[in-house]
C-alpha cells in the first residue's frame, strides 16, 4: 500500500536486524510504551528476530488495559440506565468490570453504540434530544483532543444531553513511575509516535536526563520499530541518553499546538488510578470547572468506589515490564480472550492478548 | 425437582460466562462455535454432526443430494454491490456449491418489519429473482411473516436450498491431506468493508463494493476439468481465518499461509487500517478457499481465471503434517505466528 508497504519491506528489515546484531555487545532491556507497537512487534515477530541479548518489554500503553475497574463499573452503571445511549469505542465492549462487561449489559437491553469518533456521539446527542448521551472518553493524549473537541461542540451548541465518562491518561508520568520503581529493569524506551504527534517530545527530555535513559520517539510499522530499536541500541552502546525522533514524518518537537490548546482549554491534570498499576500522580485529565456539566460522573452523581481486581491476575506487573505474559500461571488456561481475568487479555493491543493470538509457547522461529 | 423433564437438563455452556446471548455469539468466532459445539450439535446429534460443512450431503435412491439453510440479517439492507436479496440467494447457492453440489431449488422465508417501504421490498425481490436466474436455480416455496415496527431491521430473509452431486468426489474438510495446496479465488475483505463503510458513514476515497457473487460456475468448471478438489469453503462471517481454523481442526492438520500472498486490495487494506481490523477476519460473499493436490494448482488457477473475470485466484499456502491442528501465518519478516478465531466479532480499536 502506498506509504505503508515501504515500512514493511522484508529486505530492509533484514538489513536493519543485521546492523542491530552487529551493534549489540551487551544485554539490554527496552520497553515499547504503546499498545499499537506491541501489536506490530508480536504480529510481525520482531521480538523473535532480535538478538537474544535484547529483551523487549511491553509497557502500559494500551488505553483499554489501563482503564481501572471502578471506571468500567461506572460505565456499566450508566449504560444500564433507561433513556440513556452509551457510546464507546469497540475495544471497551469486552473489558470486564467487577461483575459484567458492556457486551452483557447490551444483551440485557441497554442502548450501547460503538462509534468511531466522539463527534459521532455528539451527532447522536443532536438526533436524540430527549435522551442522555454519554461517551466513554478513554485513551491517552492521542484521543483526548478529539474528546475535548466533542465537548467544545456540545458547549457551543448548548447541547444539554451530552457528557463524557472521562478516563484519559498521560504517558510521561507512567514512564516516570516505571523508571522510579525499585524493580525497574528498563534501559531504554521506544516512545509512542501517535502521542508525540499531539504532544511533541519536549516532555521526555527531563525524564531522559533524570533517569539517564535514552528515549526514541517511534512509529508503528515494522521498519519504524526496527529503526527505533537500532537508534536506541546505538545510544545504549555509546552510553548516551538523549531523546531522538525516529518518527519524523509525523512528529515535531513541539507537536500539534492546536490540539494542545484544546487540551489546556478543556482539561486539568489530575491524579489517576491505572488498572493493575495503581495511582500515578498527575497522570490523568479531568474536565475543567467550566465544562463540569459535561462530566458524566458529576452529572449522574456516580460514587467514588474503588474495586479490587482479580488477585490471580498479574497484568499490573506485565504492564510495568516486571513479568512476561508467559510467566503467568493463568495464561491461556484460566485467562483467555473469551474469559479474561485482566484487561491485558482483552484489548487487541494488550500484551497478553497479542501473545495469545499470535504466539504459542511451542511456536518457534521458522526463519 | 420439576416434573417437566426439560427443567432437569443442565445447560452444557458455562452460563456464568454469559447468561444470555450476545451479538458476538453470531459473529462466526469462538463464541459461536462454543454455542454450536456445546449446545446445538449435541442436542441434534446425527451422522452429519461430525463433519461440519456448509451443507449436509445425503443419499436418496442412489443419488447424492445436499441441503443447506441460512438466515440473512444484514444492516443496512442495501449496500454498494448488492442488497439482502442478492446475499440471501447467492449465500445459499454458495453453501451448496462448497459441497460440490449443483444448486437446484431454493425456499425463502421473509420476515418483514412493519413500515418497510413497499418499494424497498420490491427491489429486494427483484434482486432475489435476478440472482436466482443468473445461477439457474428456482425459488419454489416460501413464507412471509410481519413483525411489529422496531422488532427487525426492515427485513430478514431465511433461505434453504437443495442441490445434486453429480461426481464421485467427497468435498469436505476430512478429505484435506498433508501436501495439499490452498488457493483463494480473489481478493479478501471487500464485503465486510463495504457494509461497515456504509453502516458507519465512512467517506473513503474509493467506493468499495461487496464481492457478493454466485460461486457454482467456478466450482463446476474445476469439476468439469477433472480437478481433484479435496475441500471448499466460502469465506463469509469470520473471514479466511475462521474458515482455515475450522478446516484445520476437522482435518487435524497444520495449514501454513504466507502473509505476503494474501490478496487484499489497497482500498480495503486502507479501510482496515483506519478501522483497526485484520482483513483475514473480515467477511466475504464471493470468495472461497480451495484445497487441492499441489500438482493441480496451476491448472486450477488457469481455469478459475478464465471462468470469472475480475477474480484473481492466488495460492496462499499449503497443508502440512502437524502434531496437533493449527493455522500459522508467515509474516513478511519470515516469522510464523498463530492464526486463531476471534472470540466474537472484530471490534474497532481505540487508536
Amino acid at each position: 500500500m502506498k506509504y505503508l508497504d515501504e515500512y514493511r519491506n522484508p529486505r530492509l528489515a533484514s538489513k536493519m536486524l543485521e546492523r542491530i546484531a552487529e551493534k549489540t555487545s551487551r544485554r539490554w532491556t527496552i520497553m515499547e510504551i504503546c499498545g499499537g507497537q506491541t501489536h506490530t512487534i508480536i504480529r510481525s515477530g520482531i521480538d523473535r528476530l532480535l538478538p537474544d541479548k535484547i529483551t523487549i518489554l511491553h509497557g502500559p500503553g494500551c488505553p483499554v488495559c489501563v482503564t481501572p475497574v471502578h471506571i468500567v463499573d461506572k460505565a456499566l452503571e450508566l449504560a444500564s440506565q433507561p433513556n440513556l445511549i452509551f457510546c464507546t469505542f469497540g475495544d471497551m465492549m469486552r473489558v470486564p468490570g467487577s461483575t459484567a462487561d458492556l457486551l452483557s449489559v447490551k444483551a440485557s437491553g441497554s442502548d450501547i453504540r460503538i462509534v468511531y469518533s466522539p463527534l459521532d456521539a455528539v451527532q447522536i446527542a443532536r438526533d436524540n434530544r430527549q435522551k442522555e448521551i454519554v461517551f466513554f472518553a478513554v485513551g491517552f493524549e492521542t484521543t483526548a483532543p478529539a474528546n475535548g473537541m466533542a465537548v467544545l461542540q456540545a458547549y457551543e451548541e448548548n447541547l444539554e444531553n451530552f457528557s463524557l465518562l472521562v478516563s484519559q491518561v498521560l504517558v510521561p508520568p507512567a514512564i516516570e513511575a516505571i523508571l522510579s520503581a525499585p524493580e525497574n529493569r528498563v534501559n531504554g524506551f521506544l516512545a509512542a509516535g501517535h502521542v508525540c504527534t499531539v504532544m511533541g517530545y519536549h516532555e521526555y527530555m527531563p525524564l531522559a536526563e533524570k533517569f539517564r535513559v535514552p528515549i526514541v520517539v517511534t512509529g508503528f510499522e515494522p521498519l519504524d520499530i526496527l529503526q527505533g530499536i537500532e537508534m536506541l541500541i546505538a545510544q545504549l552502546e555509546k552510553g548516551t541518553c538523549r531523546v531522538e525522533n525516529q518518527y519524523r514524518r509525523a512528529v515535531t518537537e513541539d507537536g500539534n499546538l492546536h490540539a494542545q490548546r484544546v487540551l489546556s482549554e478543556l482539561f486539568d491534570v489530575t491524579d489517576r488510578i491505572w488498572r493493575g498499576i495503581g495511582m500515578i500522580p498527575r497522570s490523568g485529565l479531568t474536565l475543567k470547572e467550566k465544562y463540569r456539566r459535561f462530566d458524566a460522573e458529576v452529572r449522574f452523581g456516580l460514587g467514588d468506589g474503588v474495586v479490587s481486581e482479580s488477585s490471580e491476575c498479574v497484568s499490573g506487573l506485565i504492564l510495568q515490564g516486571a513479568r512476561n505474559p508467559f510467566d503467568c500461571p493463568a495464561f491461556g488456561i484460566r485467562c483467555t480472550p473469551e474469559k479474561p481475568l485482566g484487561a491485558t487479555m482483552v484489548s487487541s493491543e494488550g500484551a497478553c492478548a497479542a501473545y495469545y493470538r499470535y504466539r504459542a509457547k511451542t511456536l518457534e522461529r521458522t526463519g | 425437582m420439576s416434573d417437566d423433564p426439560k427443567d432437569n437438563f443442565r445447560c452444557p455452556l458455562p452460563i456464568s460466562d454469559y447468561p444470555s446471548i450476545l451479538v458476538a455469539h453470531g459473529g462466526g468466532g469462538k463464541l459461536m462455535h462454543q454455542l454450536l459445539e456445546k449446545m446445538i450439535l449435541p442436542t441434534f446429534s446425527s451422522d452429519f454432526s461430525n463433519n461440519l460443512h456448509d451443507s449436509a450431503v445425503f443419499e436418496i435412491a442412489g443419488t447424492r443430494l445436499a441441503i443447506t439453510t441460512d438466515s440473512y440479517v444484514v444492516r443496512p439492507i442495501q449496500f454498494p454491490g448488492g442488497d439482502i436479496g442478492t446475499l440471501a440467494i447467492n449465500g445459499t447457492i454458495n453453501d451448496l456449491a462448497m459441497s460440490g453440489a449443483r444448486p437446484l431449488y431454493l425456499s425463502a422465508g421473509l420476515i418483514l418489519e412493519e413500515g418497510l417501504p413497499m418499494k424497498t421490498l420490491w427491489q429486494i425481490l427483484q434482486s432475489m429473482k435476478q440472482a436466482a436466474d443468473i445461477a439457474g436455480v428456482k425459488l419454489i416455496t416460501g413464507d412471509t411473516k410481519v413483525v411489529d415496527r422496531g422488532k427487525g431491521d426492515g427485513i430478514y430473509i431465511n433461505t434453504s436450498g437443495v442441490g445434486i452431486i453429480e461426481h464421485s468426489l467427497k468435498i469436505e474438510p476430512r478429505s484435506v491431506v498433508a501436501g495439499d495446496a490452498v488457493l483463494v479465488n480473489g481478493d479478501l475483505g471487500r464485503h465486510g468493508i463495504a457494509i461497515m463503510a456504509t453502516r458507519e458513514g465512512l467517506s473513503l476515497e474509493t467506493r468499495i463494493e461487496s464481492d457478493c457473487a454466485p460461486l457454482w460456475s467456478s466450482v463446476q468448471s474445476l469439476l468439469s476439468a477433472g480437478i481433484d478438489i479435496h475441500c471448499l469453503r466460502d469465506l463469509t462471517r469470520g473471514g479466511l481465518a475462521s474458515a482455515l481454523v475450522e478446516i484445520a481442526e476437522t482435518a487435524n492438520l497444520h495449514i501454513e499461509i504466507e502473509e505476503s500472498h494474501l490478496p487484499v486490495r489497497e482500498d480495503v487494506r486502507g479501510a482496515c487500517e483506519i478501522l483497526g481490523l485484520d482483513p483475514v477476519y473480515v467477511a466475504n460473499e464471493g470468495r472461497f478457499v480451495i484445497f487441492l493436490p499441489d500438482s493441480q494448482v496451476s491448472r486450477a488457477i488457469e481455469i478459475l481465471s478464465r471462468t470469472v473475470s475480475g477474480f484473481t485466484p492466488v495460492r496462499i499456502g499449503s497443508v502440512l503434517n502437524g502434531d496437533r491442528f493449527s493455522v500459522t501465518v508467515k509474516s513478511t519478516l519470515g516469522v510464523a505466528r498463530l492464526l486463531d478465531m476471534f472470540s466474537g466479532e472484530q471490534l474497532p480499536r481505540i487508536c
